[in-house]
């Protein structure tokens, strides 16, 4: 950012020096000190147009931070600064030259206030004075911006700034641009239906509202055009949206993985209906809210890696709390499942009512960390980075999953106990703690999950109870004691889901795939896998 | 882990007041006057509510800091109606005839608020309801000190049009009466305003919805038709969270789609990384930035009390100005005999937070000033507009053909659904 910002200074010098007439430092400054004075919002968008009509791109730091909220005015001598940093006292930089010029207090400064139609001003003064600049990320974004909202007036300058463009990708973005701009404008016809077709081999959502716009146009060329290319953008995106819709399918079918996968090996292997379930993918949750609270306090440097700390301390605190569960209360309880439902449901309230005593019954920030954030594009299609790696990762606990139960001394016991109990007892195995550690598991599993969701959901005491029916609809969807039945059916339910809400609506979509499932559990009762042999009696 | 100790000594300490305050309670009971308070401490809606139980207890206590009322102490009784929306009722009923208390302060939801209602009006007790609503309504023992739906929604769509020349509206909410009311109430004042019908999208969304991807895709993909587009959100509760956090992570900015809420406050910000949603707004009648004198000493005395981290929000000012009204409707009443303080609470005058009076209208609504917040990247708002006066609340809507011509005046009618086409009343309902 520094840099960028020095090179725009010496840009600007390089423009003073090459056109006679620009303003010099002083102006700006004498401009930029004006926010000082702009007490309402009228009089500071009247000091932007002042520093807009000045045309020096050494104001662009100044309006951008202005757009951020971190200009600020101190009080004493209305000076004004731009901030940085947040804590108190705070940093002062130079508006102009960027310089650190020492800090200041935070009462005696006070923001200069902006709004949504400033900061829209803002951006498009900014990507007037930046068409140069030497950053191409710059450049590309002021490019948008004048995309977005295009204005014919400025097509000469664009012309000159295409011609001498050096990035390929800057200079399509530029070309873009100046296509979007001249059909809000009044040249020809011809200029016109070459503006259509470059943004035709665009494509994209954005250029429909420019080319509707032109689509009713009196010229019957130009809007002829227009109208083709519209109808070749929709097709392709009506493709797109079909790709979006299974992303989206998938993207919710790996939530309701994780939230079900815990619950496979409680309810699915053991048979346990645990109601507390959601619980444990709450805990799990909290604790990734212990972690972050302790690491911004103590090392801030690592809130990167405060999720991979706190997936082995939630799988800990959710398995240990599952461990005490079982040997405190479900033990008693096996084969009456009525009572074991009554005590874990009484269980998740005590849970619940205990961590909002802890914690407070408000929502509490779990953030995320810098590599969960964003999004990327492929294609028309937009895939948030925290969803992506919560795919991968359901993926992840599955696999690793599937290996414990089928590679590992434990899992053979577990699986051994659960198909012929008196059998495997006989071989040896203590049952009474291969059933503990098999809810601990189970349990663990879901507080991993919570660490999972607590990048997309908001970390409450009510987080387990959204997910309890959704995983409990999975686990007997996909088949009761069947690792790739859980898999296949969260991932059925959530791109039927997602394939439905469009046009269903949300509520109508969860009503519709509820009475699938129940029809479907009428045909077969046991779900998509249902285990064979004779398990199935015990 | 600092937190954790000092939330545990809070919880140590709050029960050894509250264990302290039963013993003199018992001696003292015939010289206390008592308030309850009905707000839910655990369920779904603790998350909003239990903020109200502690504000109430505070003002309460600066009372009889003050010397208490009518030579008396003023004595909170708290009960948990878990959020469960028939225990309200069975809990209001225990607070009037079990406890005898002069005055109730409570409910979030409007169906806590409807299944209360009949237990009001068959013990002949009072009700301060603090929270933004639907309107559509107006009862003898109900006092409405948060927004009706032209205090809130009406002025908030106004600034849109004006401000941000908005004219294609995503209405989105959550399924329940608020949102549906609210939602049918917008819809005919955007008509009314001219506004297309494919220019309104309506979308509802189930209680605690959390996948928000289609519906941020449809909303992109809505907004797109070269129109400014914006979305006024009666999303309600923890659903938020996920909404605000698909919308950042779709770059959906502020400044291109503009998102309204009437459900999003200084505390439900409070578990959000506030970043990405800087330039959304809020409509509200109180914010914590405002700048008052009344408003710094109120949140002075509540992080005192409660902690430096913790927030104030609307609904809180609205137990401020209710209970205050409460006060001085008993001090004019001379009582708090339910009858005489309802007859008295019409036209008292209190200060609000935000620097005006507001006053208790014939129709047991307010009058309070509507402001427009944007969201900061320190979770609190901005305010980018405030109505010049204050505005009445009015139960009845204009904007709907059946409760247009009904009039609420339990002065001069002694009615809640005046008529004024056939001049009658219309009764219970």
């Amino acid at each position: 950012m520094r840099l960028i910002v020095i090179l725009l200074g010496l840009l600007a010098t390089l423009f003073s020096a090459a056109l006679p007439a620009t303003a010099d430092e002083a102006e700006l400054r004498a401009a930029i000190a004006k926010f000082s004075e702009a007490k309402k919002f009228s009089q500071t968008e009247a000091v932007i147009e002042e520093i807009a009509a000045l045309g020096d791109p050494a104001a662009a730091p100044a309006l951008n931070a202005l757009s951020e909220g971190v200009l600020m005015v101190r009080e004493s001598d209305g000076a004004v600064f731009i901030i940085r940093g947040t804590k108190d006292p705070l940093e002062l930089l130079d508006p102009v030259t960027l310089e650190a010029v020492g800090s200041a207090p935070e009462d005696e400064l006070s923001k200069v206030k902006v709004k949504n139609s400033i900061r829209r001003q803002i951006a498009d003064v900014v990507s007037g004075l930046t068409l140069r600049a030497s950053d191409p990320k710059v450049r590309l974004q002021a490019a948008a911006t004048i995309f977005s909202r295009p204005d014919p007036e400025i097509i000469e300058t664009l012309d000159a700034v295409i011609a001498d463009e050096a990035d390929p990708r800057v200079k399509q973005a530029f070309i873009e641009a100046r296509a979007a701009a001249v059909l809000d404008s009044d040249l020809s016809s011809e200029e016109k239906v070459e503006a259509v077709a470059v943004l035709r081999a665009r494509g994209g959502r954005d250029v429909l509202p420019i080319l509707t716009s032109v689509s009713t146009s009196e010229d019957e060329a130009v809007a002829g055009a227009a109208l083709n290319a519209i109808s070749a953008v929709e097709e392709n995106l009506m493709f797109w949206a079909a790709g979006q819709n299974i992303w989206y399918g998938i993207s919710l079918g790996s939530v309701l993985l994780l939230a079900a996968i815990g619950l496979a090996i409680t309810f699915g292997v053991m048979g346990v209906i645990n109601m507390a379930h959601g619980e444990m993918v709450m805990l799990g949750a909290y604790t990734t809210f212990v972690v972050q609270e302790f690491i911004r306090n103590s090392a801030p440097g690592l809130f990167d890696y405060s999720l991979a700390i706190a997936l082995p301390l939630a799988f800990l605190v959710s398995g240990s709390v599952g461990l005490v569960l079982e040997r405190g209360i479900i033990r008693f309880l096996y084969g009456r499942p009525l009572e074991t439902l009554l005590a874990t449901w009484g269980v998740s309230l005590v849970l619940q009512q205990a961590v909002r005593t802890v914690f407070g019954p408000t929502n509490r920030e779990v953030g995320n960390p810098s590599w969960m954030s964003g999004s990327f594009e492929v294609g028309e299609l937009l895939i948030t980075t925290n969803r992506l790696w919560i795919v991968v990762f359901s993926l992840f606990v599955f696999a690793v999953l599937l290996l414990v139960l089928k590679r590992t001394r434990f899992g053979l016991q577990m699986r051994a106990v659960t198909q012929n109990r008196p059998m495997a007892s006989s071989m040896g195995i203590a049952t009474p703690w291969v059933d503990a550690f098999t809810f601990a598991l189970g349990s663990g599993i879901a507080g991993i999950a919570g660490v999972a969701l607590s990048q997309i959901d908001n970390v409450s005491p009510n987080l387990g109870q959204g997910y309890i029916i959704d995983s409990f609809m999975v686990v007997v969807f996909g088949g009761v004691g069947n690792l790739w039945g859980t898999l296949v059916g969260a991932m059925t339910l959530g791109v039927a889901n997602k394939f439905l809400e469009p046009y269903a609506g949300a509520v109508l979509a969860k009503i519709f795939i509820l009475v699938l499932i129940i029809l479907f559990i009428q045909k077969r009762p046991r779900g998509l896998f249902a285990l064979k042999g004779r398990s199935v009696e015990a | 882990m600092r937190f954790i100790r000092k939330t545990l000594t809070g919880v140590l300490a709050s029960a050894a007041i509250a264990a302290s305050a039963l013993v003199p309670a018992a001696s003292a009971q015939e010289d206390t006057i008592k308030v309850g308070i009905l707000h839910s401490l655990s369920g779904t809606m603790a998350i909003s509510e239990t903020t109200l139980k502690d504000v109430m207890e505070m003002l309460i206590d600066e009372q009889n800091a003050k010397g208490g009322l009518l030579g008396k102490k003023l004595e909170a009784v708290v009960v948990d109606p878990a959020s469960d929306w028939p225990l309200f009722a069975e809990k209001a009923r225990e607070l009037i005839t079990g406890n005898g208390v002069a005055a109730v302060f409570g409910c979030w939801t409007s169906v806590s608020r409807k299944s209360v209602l009949p237990v009001f009006e068959e013990l002949n007790s009072i009700l301060f309801y603090p929270v933004q609503y639907e309107g559509e309504e107006s009862q003898r023992n109900v006092f409405y000190t948060g927004a009706a739906p032209n205090q809130q929604a009406i002025p908030a769509v106004d600034y849109l049009m004006e401000e941000e020349s908005v004219e294609r509206w995503v209405l989105a909410g959550t399924d329940y009466v608020y949102p549906r009311t609210t939602n049918k109430i917008l819809e005919a004042y955007l008509k009314d305003k001219g506004v297309a019908e494919e220019d309104i999208m309506i979308n509802y969304t189930p209680f605690g919805h959390s996948d928000w991807q289609t519906i941020v895709a449809d909303i992109k993909a809505f907004g797109s038709a070269g129109k400014k587009t914006a979305v006024v959100s009666t999303i309600n509760g923890d659903a938020n969270v996920p909404f605000y956090k698909e919308l950042g992570n779709q770059g959906i900015e502020a400044s291109d789609i503009p998102v309204v809420a009437f459900s999003v406050g200084e505390e439900e910000l409070a578990g959000l990384d506030t970043a990405p949603l800087v330039g959304h707004l809020a409509a509200w009648n109180y914010f914590q930035s405002v700048d008052t004198p009344e408003n710094e000493a109120f949140i002075a005395a509540w992080k005192e009390r409660m902690g430096e981290e913790r927030v104030t929000n609307d609904p809180m000012e609205a137990h401020y100005i209710g209970f205050n009204m409460w006060v001085k409707a008993v001090e004019a009443a001379g009582t708090t005999d339910a009858d005489a303080v309802i007859d008295a609470l019409p036209g008292i005058e209190t200060p609000n937070l935000t620097g005006g009076i507001s006053t208790m209208l014939p129709n047991h609504h307010i009058t309070k000033p509507v402001l427009i917040g944007e969201i900061q990247a320190d979770g609190q708002f901005e305010v980018v507009s405030e109505t010049e006066d204050l505005v009445p609340g009015d139960a009845w809507s204009d904007f709907l053909p059946e409760s247009k011509p009904l009039k609420s005046d339990w002065v001069e009618l002694k009615c809640g659904n005046y008529n004024t086409e056939t001049e009658k009343c219309l009764g219970a309902m």
